[in-house]
């Protein structure tokens, strides 16, 4: 590729989530087509809010250690550096310090010694309401003007962030970099904006390239992509052999999670795509030019999550007829009858409850009502999801309701039915309902303000 | 006859956009068809609202051409894993979209 003899940067995108399932054939395949650094993204909000309230990985520990041993490995023996945003799935410090201590172990596994920078951006209360005070903070549709109140019901708080933090420890000699939540793109266009090349390119390639092998013809024939960023373009193709890119696959992955097909909102500004245009290079690679990058004040956008009021569920199958074909009857009669239940038995301690039933097999996916005239299922698992204050109220309601729940007739019913519990004891605690509470930017007068890098060289330790 | 989203459609998706919007992408069987239909009225705000409860003053369309589809966005009206959640990715939202008559 020749983009005014700036050299591209090469860019090995290796799996679209650490943890995922990097491949080894294809991290051999990016290494040998000169790869300047690895970079994944190692998370995601898309899984919910529970990651981030816990400071708990989605991937479980042998997965995200597997997938590291792959990448620090061959970062190390091709000298480059592997770079990893958003670690242990939320990207809180929890989350941060889990992944560095694999990373930590692999090492000592490889005999090898890096020198890793950990890149913090959970924020404090105290400064997330500092900054709201000083009118820093604004909300993005549809939610408001933050209060004091939602800050204080959040477990954590992490700040996405841009490059800047990034650039700054590739510049101060990093062989691994472990960043807190952090923009998708921004792990991929870090390297490359470094390096100098352009801006629009570096982050619509680190758009493309988020997913793995998700910009590619066959997304599930393969994990990673190959990025190649110059000034004014870039070129993208999968790590596995056998696959393609083609302008289709590469522009559609544009629209992937993403609630507007032109514009991406980043930290310090805005990727338009609008003028885009994607041509085939050879049978596997297409050539991306006319993104554009327009600046914007910096800002940061924030993410919260809560752990409030708790639930208790049960599960019964049912394939008693008389149930079947009279089953919307059966789920309004049931609502009815476990709600005066709880008020009978446990009253007002029971507080501001909530029960819900889910008809697995009719309607639970959407909760609407099933067209008239649909057949009657040959099953259904009705699960009962009981909502109250604490986990221990919630269990009580679900233990109230359990007779009920198990034995309930419909006016059909010659005798008292029994339907199939899966498990004994029948209730099973939930845990807290977790939610995203934020969907605000922080201005900042600098991209660093809100980032804490601390530094491990495991060559000193090791020396030490 | 009457013609649905199914019939001039060949693949429609639905997928959180992070915690508070969800997406929807319908991508159509032709240049004609993404002409006639992309920017309908079946497909405009009040079919969100009557389908998923969403606020009309918060859904968002956009028809891209070159890729004979649209993406239509809307926020969500209860927050992704709330208490009432059915769907956390809403990744099956797309079906409810499947039978809407077009015209």
């Amino acid at each position: 590729m020749t983009d005014d003899g700036f050299e591209p940067i090469v860019v090995l995108v290796p799996t679209g989530s650490l943890g995922a399932g990097a491949r080894e054939a294809e991290v051999q395949y990016g290494i040998e087509q000169g790869a300047h650094v690895i970079a994944t993204d190692a998370g995601s909000t898309d899984s919910g809010a529970a990651y981030l309230a816990l400071g708990m990985s989605k991937n479980n520990r042998g997965s995200v250690k597997r997938d590291l041993t792959i990448l620090m490995k061959a970062a190390s023996g091709a000298g480059i550096p592997l770079v990893v945003g958003t670690s242990g799935q939320a990207g809180g410090d929890l989350n941060v310090d889990w992944t560095r201590d694999i990373a930590i172990e692999v090492a000592a596994e490889l005999g090898i010694t890096p020198k890793i920078a950990l890149l913090y951006s959970e924020l404090s209360k105290d400064v997330v309401k500092a900054k709201n005070a000083a009118g820093r903070i604004r909300p993005l549709a549809p939610l408001g003007p933050l209060d004091d109140e939602t800050v204080d019901v959040c477990e954590h708080i992490v700040a996405a962030l841009g490059p800047e933090a990034y650039i700054a420890a590739l510049e101060a000699g990093a062989d691994i970099i472990l960043g807190g939540r952090t923009t998708d793109t921004a792990v991929l266009a870090c390297y490359p904006l470094w390096r100098g090349a352009g801006l629009g390119a570096s982050w619509h390639a680190g758009k493309v390239g988020e997913c793995g092998a998700q910009c590619t013809v066959k997304t599930v024939n393969g994990s990673g992509c190959l990025l190649r960023v110059g000034r004014t373009s870039f070129e993208v193709e999968p790590l596995s052999t056998v696959n393609v890119c083609t302008p289709h696959s590469v522009s559609a992955h544009m629209l992937y999670e993403n609630s507007n097909p032109f514009q991406l909102i980043e930290p310090g500004g805005v990727l338009d795509v609008t003028d885009a245009d994607y041509t085939q290079v050879d049978p596997r690679k297409v050539r991306v030019t006319g993104s554009a990058w327009n600046r914007q004040p910096y800002t940061l956008k924030l993410e919260g999550a809560s752990a409030s009021r708790y639930q208790t569920v049960m599960l019964v199958g049912i394939q008693d007829p008389v149930v079947l074909n009279n089953i919307d009857q059966f789920h309004d009669r049931m609502l009815g009858v476990l709600n005066d239940r709880v008020r009978d038995t446990i009253g007002e301690a029971a507080g501001d409850f909530h029960i819900s039933l889910r008809l697995y097999g009719w309607n639970a996916v959407s909760g609407e009502k099933v067209p008239e005239g649909t057949s009657p299922p040959r099953e259904v698992g009705v699960l009962f999801v009981a909502t109250a204050a604490t986990q221990e109220m919630a269990t009580q309601i679900a233990k109230a309701c359990n007779p009920y729940f198990f034995h309930m007739h419909m006016p059909q019913h010659e005798e008292m039915p029994s339907y199939g519990f899966a498990f004994t004891p029948a209730d099973i605690e939930r845990g807290p309902v977790f939610e995203f509470r934020l969907n605000h930017v922080v201005e900042c007068d600098d991209p660093l303000e809100l980032v804490r890098t601390v530094w491990i060289d495991l060559a000193l330790k090791e020396a030490a | 006859m009457m013609v649905t989203v199914n019939d001039v459609c060949h693949l429609v998706r639905s997928k959180n956009a992070g915690p508070y919007w969800v997406t929807f992408d319908l991508f159509f069987n032709s240049a004609e068809d993404f002409a006639r239909y992309a920017t309908c009225d079946a497909l405009g705000p009040k079919t969100f609202e009557r389908l998923f409860g969403a606020d009309p003053a918060q859904v968002k369309s956009f028809p891209v051409e070159k890729l004979e589809m649209v993406k239509i966005s809307y926020a969500r009206s209860s927050p992704q894993g709330g208490m009432v959640e059915r769907d956390m990715h809403c990744g099956q939202q797309f079906v409810r979209l499947l039978d809407v008559a077009l015209d």
